[in-house]
């Protein structure tokens, strides 16, 4: 929580010695106040002082990082309970749980195959974060092998499940070049596991069954000086995973309690008569950081990334695509045309069923502020007006031999105004879902 | 360390809200249902109380519909042919209530008559004793036309009737008044809109505890997070004492998901979608559950298993344990 100017003058030396640039300590504390100051500017604050102010600065939840051969994951540092506050900022990254007791080839054939899955949602290309590595067999090499193999197949970054130092040092060691979570450190092994946390400079992840003990751990791992800590407060099920998670969230955000001000993990696949799928749906939207599958299913896999994206969507920006005319499938002069909004998910549902049916096509998508075909006509967004802007502004004349422009079905109401602003043009209005084009090209436009 | 759990507390309740009367109720139903009486945010059990789960129903239609996706007929089956089986396999299904939306035409394609929507609401209403809801096909002076003599001729029942939109509403608002019915009250993802339409209902004269607040639902890809937030800010807002908006809120993942290609279709899809079934599902129960953490205290789902599956986690969110 930043400090107020008042508390950061009994911080400074109170002198008045006017090196800073500023007349007295209390206008340089307002200025610092109000980030409008460096500290450095003062010579003589002490070192505590300095730690203090440093604190009081930093984000109440940790940003922590890490990264594979290439792929990057930072999560934390949000500041706020509901979306619609502000927004979340750093979605929670997906990771798919393996076993080092799995037969090597087979392990490598599953790495392979979730490292490739890629969907596109709207135009963004949807993706699973990285990978869960556990030394379920308690052996350091077979667990470096492990760990080695999944680095063969793939750049994405990784989390070592090994509680153990000596298991955890050769994964980390299989590991080298990049920077995993190491999981996890609990009442029992935190000295070791901040030790090799430490000597190689990664974020380690915090285990235990009550939040105070959560806390007095990170306290403990803290001192050490094991800065990048991740909280498992071992959920298992809806309730009281909606409610450790909400607990620290809060405790955060509104007291600024530095020993749960990380980020959280969990692993939905684990809660004893839970649903994996819809308890990391929960844990999407209610605060987790790393969500670990035991399951790699496109379909489920799909959905939850589309949720992720949905739930970390900017309230105050809908996701947009530019305005412009747009060829689909190659068209020439004579090709249909067709207008409809810049709001990505009409943009995109329009756009895939135009180019799957085959048509070659024009695509007019006029600037209705990134709003739906309705909204945006019940907003004024989408009117005659524009639209006839649209065909202006875009060239579409030079693109374009004919004069005929197909509407969606919902705006059927457009026609006759369309018709006054583009005089000589034929208005012809589609059907109301996409999904028809097809079949409405081919009965009316071969027709016209 | 002890550590004092910030708890929010709160001036505002959701109002009660039953639907559905037993026999001693004036009505005919075998159980009513009730809910709402929130003080905390969704199952926030420590700071408030949460006295009823969210109630769930499935929704079904006067008959076959035409265009429903292939995997809910084959969920449904025979029962489809006949609103009254149909209701009885929701009830075995396990729903709490019976969502019955009326078409807008026959198997002949002549338009729903009067007399027609009354014999269906009746025989649905002798197949199962759940609460009933009736929603007309969407069109205001058919909606009218049809609503008026149900309503009539199931006075007492508590069903629930809609939709009342702000260009249609007085009508449903007038008769469900005067047959001691409810209704359901819905404005495109809005809290204003949301609490001017409820103050318009509450003018006529309709008692609070009769209106579902239908804050309009986006299915999972399709615009979930609006309603997803609307729903946060109005609970808030109630909870924050802000009486026109201190309603159970009910939605309709079912009908939005199932709208929705990645739930529809099976083929000419990417390949990443994966299985066709597994995601359809996969897609009305993350729509459903994602409201349910948002407040939603009535869902209508269309799958029986979806049902299942959100039964599954509602029961869990409201088990009397302690968790902190
Ligand atoms: C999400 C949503 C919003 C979001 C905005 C999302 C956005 N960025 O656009 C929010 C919450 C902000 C919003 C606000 C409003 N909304 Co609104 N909203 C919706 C909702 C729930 C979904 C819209 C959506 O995203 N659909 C999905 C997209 C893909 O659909 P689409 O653009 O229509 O595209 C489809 C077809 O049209 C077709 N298509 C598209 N282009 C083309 C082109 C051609 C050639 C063809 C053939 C077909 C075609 O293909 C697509 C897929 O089939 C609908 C209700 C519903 N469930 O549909 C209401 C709805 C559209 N909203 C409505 C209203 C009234 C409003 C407001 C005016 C309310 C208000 N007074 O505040 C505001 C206006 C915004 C403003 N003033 O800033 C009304 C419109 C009523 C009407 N018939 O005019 C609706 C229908 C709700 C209702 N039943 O009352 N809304
Ligand atoms: S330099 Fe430091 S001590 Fe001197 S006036 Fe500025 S704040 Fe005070």
């Amino acid at each position: 929580m930043p400090l107020s100017g008042l508390q950061i003058y009994k911080l400074l030396p109170q002198t008045n010695c006017k090196e800073c640039g500023f007349p007295t300590c209390l206008a340089f504390a307002m200025k610092l106040a109000a980030k409008q100051a460096d500290l450095k500017d003062c010579p003589y604050v002490s070192d505590e002082a300095k730690a203090k102010l440093e604190a009081a600065s930093a984000p109440p939840i940790r940003l922590v990082e890490i990264h594979g051969g290439d792929g990057r994951l930072a999560v934390g540092n949000e500041t706020v309970l509901f979306r619609h506050e502000k927004t979340f900022y750093h979605p929670p990254g997906l990771f798919l749980h393996l076993q080092d007791s799995e037969d090597l080839q087979a392990l490598g054939a599953k790495v392979a195959e979730a490292d490739a899955y890629e969907a596109d949602y709207v135009g963004i290309p949807l993706r699973l974060d990285g990978f869960a590595v556990e030394a379920a067999s308690g052996d350091a090499g077979a667990f470096a092998a492990a760990v080695s193999a999944v680095r063969e197949r793939s750049q994405k970054p990784l989390i070592l499940l090994a509680p153990q130092a000596a298991l955890a040092r050769a994964g980390l060691e299989a590991a080298q070049g990049t920077r995993p979570l190491l999981y996890a450190a609990d009442g029992e092994n935190w000295e070791a596991m901040a030790e090799v946390a430490k000597s190689a400079d990664v974020p380690l992840a915090v285990r235990a069954d009550s939040l105070e003990a959560l806390a007095d751990l990170t306290q403990k791992l803290a001192q050490t000086g094991v800065e990048d800590l991740v909280l498992d407060p071992q959920v298992s099920g809806y309730l009281d995973s909606l409610h450790r998670l909400t607990a620290i969230r809060r405790l955060a955000l509104k007291k600024n309690f530095r020993p749960l001000g990380y980020p959280m993990i969990t692993f939905p696949g684990q809660a004893q008569g839970a649903d994996e799928l819809l308890l990391a749906a929960e844990h999407i939207a209610k605060y987790a950081g790393f969500i670990v599958l035991d399951h790699f299913d496109q379909a489920e896999l799909y959905a939850l990334l589309v949720l992720r994206q949905n739930i970390y969507t900017d309230p105050q920006k809908p996701i947009q695509v530019q305005p412009g005319l747009y060829e689909i499938n190659n068209p020439d002069k004579d090709a249909p045309l067709m207008v409809t909004t810049n709001f990505s998910i009409t943009y995109f549902s329009v756009a895939n069923e135009v180019e799957g049916s085959g048509w070659p096509a024009w695509l007019m998508v006029a600037d209705a502020e990134g709003m739906s075909v309705l909204t945006a006509w019940a907003a004024g967004k989408f009117d005659a007006e524009r639209i006839a802007k649209g065909v202006k502004a875009f060239n579409v004349d030079d693109k374009v031999k004919h004069h005929k422009l197909i509407i969606p079905g919902h705006v059927a109401v457009l026609s006759g105004e369309l018709e006054e602003e583009l005089p000589g043009w034929e208005i012809m209005v589609g059907p109301r879902e996409a999904v028809d084009i097809g079949s409405y090209l081919k009965a009316m436009w071969s027709a016209s | 360390m002890t550590i004092d759990i910030p708890k929010e507390t709160y001036s505002g309740r959701v109002i009660e809200i039953t639907l559905g009367a037993t026999a001693e109720e004036g009505g005919t139903r075998s159980r009513s249902i009730t809910v709402g009486g929130e003080t905390a945010l969704p199952y926030l059990h420590f700071e408030g109380e949460i006295p009823h789960p969210p109630a769930l129903g499935l929704e079904i239609r006067d008959r076959k519909p035409d265009d429903w996706s292939p995997l809910l007929y084959q969920a449904w089956g025979e029962a489809m042919q006949d609103p009254a089986d149909w209701a009885r396999a929701a009830e075995a299904a396990g729903a709490d209530f019976i969502y019955l939306v009326l078409s807008l035409t026959d198997e002949e394609g002549q338009t729903t008559t009067p007399e027609r929507a009354v014999a269906v609401v009746k025989k649905v209403l002798e197949a199962t004793g759940l609460p009933l809801a009736v929603i007309g096909p969407g069109q205001a002076d058919l909606d009218n036309e049809l609503l008026v003599p149900v309503a009539e001729a199931t006075k007492g029942e508590r069903l629930l009737l809609g939709i009342c939109e702000d260009k249609n509403y007085r009508t449903i608002v007038a008769t469900a008044m005067a047959n001691g019915h409810l209704v359901e009250s819905r404005t495109p993802m809005d809290v204003n809109l949301a609490k001017q339409l409820v103050i318009l209902i509450h003018d006529m004269g309709m008692p609070m505890d009769r209106i579902l607040m239908d804050p309009t639902t986006g299915a999972l890809g399709y615009g979930i997070e609006y309603g997803y937030s609307v729903m946060e800010r109005l609970r808030l807002a109630a909870l924050q004492g802000d009486a026109m908006t201190q309603l159970p809120m009910i939605v309709t993942p079912g009908e939005e998901a199932w709208k929705v290609k990645e739930a529809k279709v099976g083929e000419g899809v990417p390949e990443t979608w994966g299985d066709w079934e597994r995601r359809a599902l996969t897609w009305e129960a993350l729509t459903a559950s994602t409201l349910v953490h948002s407040g939603a205290d009535v869902l209508v789902l269309r799958h029986p298993e979806t049902l299942k599956r959100v039964r599954a986690m509602v029961d869990n969110l409201m088990q009397p344990v302690e968790t902190l």
